[in-house]
């Protein structure tokens, strides 16, 4: 296995995501494969290459600087799962 | 397999058949819904390919439809039906991304691709299942189930968009939209005998679009013929101020350039697409549809690929580095599914994503995460960008040579459900040939050039950037001298 069980449960904690022990070890023995998988990039020739950072050549277009959306906050909070007073509510973080 | 006439049977007919029809008053909208919503509850049914079907809603756009066209208001789609792939916003319909942490998720607005389509008249008849949240080659890794193939119920249809190919081939509707990150429509497209097409990076909007993986995402088409997804296309293509990636360049008329000739086309083959994880038959309908193209006046040119063979593992460390940012949205607070009774904050964001999001999501944001976090990022992130830039590159220098590169789709014909979802890498390896135009950003399109033991298998044409009315060109040429399109899977005639 490339990467450990300690490894695997670092990521989850990284990503927000809660493992149960069952799950721990085909996520350890599946996320090992893919990183083996994708461990031949290291292998091509890339120096001197510059990285690529969008598909065009193309630049990301500028607008100006104007309120253009309405109040949309009822209506967007209609799919929040828990709100009051039109603020998210959330367990409490500040004691 | 049975070659459906259209003269009679609305089911079978194209888009463009169809609007004739409303028309001439040949035919009301509400007739054709209503025909359409029937096929879609009764013989469809078994295909698992509707996450919601929009019965009264589709209705009551019909009888407006038919409003507009008697009164002469019809735009350029009216009354004509389509479905949506469950990923594209539609206000007031849900959105679910067949995730459960979306399963009541209601956008309150519609992505562009919806508002156009329907500002031009055309009639949602549903939203289509898919794989989680795009992340999937066979549909398997839908909340809602795996989809089946028209063609063979124990067959996948491909996936992502596996639903809206599944619903177009099985003649439930003409058009569906889809989108293709690494194939996900070009494979189902394939895998049902369908066409499907996946724009130039930048040409459709990708507001309102779920994100996955935002540099390689991109909306387009699954229809049957190339001139409905030419009509489409010229609906659906085009700037969009709410996507800033969306690209400034003309719309040219796609259905005018449908029929200039082939003459002087230049065809790359690449000789890599024919190595030995291609099966033989299907490399062999491949090698005849290009022939075909050949007695039209086109010519075949070897071109060379050298580093195809690292677009896969490049993919699977930039796809899924963007899908753990992207999905990090989610975290039961404004949208979706929550928790019960957390303890704090992190319990709330672990365990709500813990009890969202289905396997194959949780290894794809992992994977993200771990090729961008403090160690790992130079070595992965960082190398598979400038890998792909040498992709990038290889295709650059074939387009000095050739107008468009003629291969295969996928490397075999529909798979059984159940046959790849041990190991992700064996399913990773069917987007072998599509994924290479999302890393560049190119245009591709899958178009139906035979059977193999009784399954459909594509034809890909890949183009160089906004090359979409050539390969729709090509592809309504090679459409004219076959009728692999018109083949019907028995069960759905």
């Amino acid at each position: 296995m490339s990467l450990s069980k300690d490894q695997v449960a670092h990521i989850a904690t990284l990503a927000r995501l809660t493992l149960v022990d069952d799950e721990l070890d085909d996520v350890v023995e599946k996320l090992s494969r893919i990183v083996d998988f994708v461990d031949q990039l290291k292998a091509a020739p890339t120096d001197e290459v510059v990285p690529m950072a969008h598909p065009l050549d193309q630049s990301q277009r500028l607008r100006p600087d104007q309120v253009t959306e309405t109040d949309q906050r009822d209506r967007i909070q209609e799919n929040a799962p828990a709100v009051r007073d039109g603020l998210y509510l959330v367990p409490k973080v500040i004691e | 397999m049975m070659t459906g006439t259209s003269e009679n049977c609305l089911h079978l007919r194209s888009l463009g058949e169809l609007r004739s029809a409303l028309a001439d008053g040949e035919l009301s909208a509400v007739e054709l819904t209503e025909t359409l919503l029937e096929r879609i509850d009764g013989v469809g049914a078994s295909l698992n390919a509707f996450v919601t079907v929009c019965r009264d809603d589709a209705l009551a756009q019909a009888a407006a439809a038919d409003r507009a066209l008697a009164q002469g208001r019809a735009g350029p789609l009216t009354g004509l039906p389509i479905v949506h792939k469950d990923l594209f916003c539609t206000r007031g319909v849900r959105t679910t991304c067949a995730s459960k942490i979306l399963e009541n998720f209601v956008s309150p607005y519609d992505a562009t691709v919806v508002a156009r389509l329907k500002s031009a008249g055309a009639i949602t008849l549903g939203k289509t299942n898919m794989d989680e949240f795009a992340m999937g080659s066979s549909n398997e890794t839908s909340y809602f189930g795996p989809v089946k193939n028209p063609w063979g119920l124990d067959r996948s249809p491909g996936g992502s968009s596996g639903g809206s190919a599944a619903a177009v081939a099985a003649r439930l509707v003409p058009a569906a939209t889809g989108t293709d990150t690494g194939g996900s429509i070009r494979q189902p497209a394939a895998l049902t005998g369908t066409l499907g097409i996946k724009p130039t990076y930048g040409r459709v909007s990708r507001y309102g679009m779920v994100a996955f993986a935002s540099s390689l995402d991109q909306a387009g088409v699954i229809t049957r013929t190339a001139a409905d997804a030419a009509l489409l296309l010229g609906v659906m293509a085009g700037v969009d101020e709410r996507d800033s990636t969306s690209s400034n360049e003309p719309v040219p008329d796609y259905r005018a350039a449908l029929d200039v000739p082939l003459d002087g086309l230049r065809i790359g083959i690449v000789r890599q697409h024919f190595d030995a994880g291609l099966d033989a038959a299907n490399a062999e309908r491949v090698k005849a549809a290009v022939a075909l193209l050949e007695a039209e006046g086109a010519s075949t040119v070897e071109v060379d690929l050298p580093n195809l063979d690292l677009s896969v593992p490049t993919y699977y460390v930039v796809a899924p580095a963007e899908c753990s940012s992207n999905l990090s949205r989610f975290d039961g607070v404004r949208y979706g599914h929550r928790a019960e009774n957390p303890r704090d904050l992190m319990d709330l964001y672990c365990r709500t994503r813990a009890e969202g999001f289905g396997a194959e999501v949780k290894r794809r944001i992992m994977t993200g995460t771990y090729v961008l976090s403090a160690g790992y990022y130079d070595a992965y992130y960082l190398k598979a960008q400038q890998v792909r830039q040498l992709i990038c590159r290889d295709f650059k220098d074939a387009f000095e040579k050739v107008d468009v590169i003629a291969g295969p789709t996928a490397p075999t014909p529909a798979f059984a459900l159940g046959e790849k979802t041990d190991d992700p890498i064996t399913m990773y390896l069917n987007d072998i040939y599509t994924i290479g135009a999302n890393l560049a950003g190119l245009p591709g399109i899958s178009i139906p050039c035979g059977f193999v033991d009784g399954l459909p298998v594509g034809l890909q044409l890949v183009g160089a950037h906004f090359a979409e009315a050539i390969l729709l060109r090509c592809a309504n040429r090679y459409q004219q001298l076959t009728d692999w399109h018109t083949s019907v899977p028995e069960a759905f005639a």
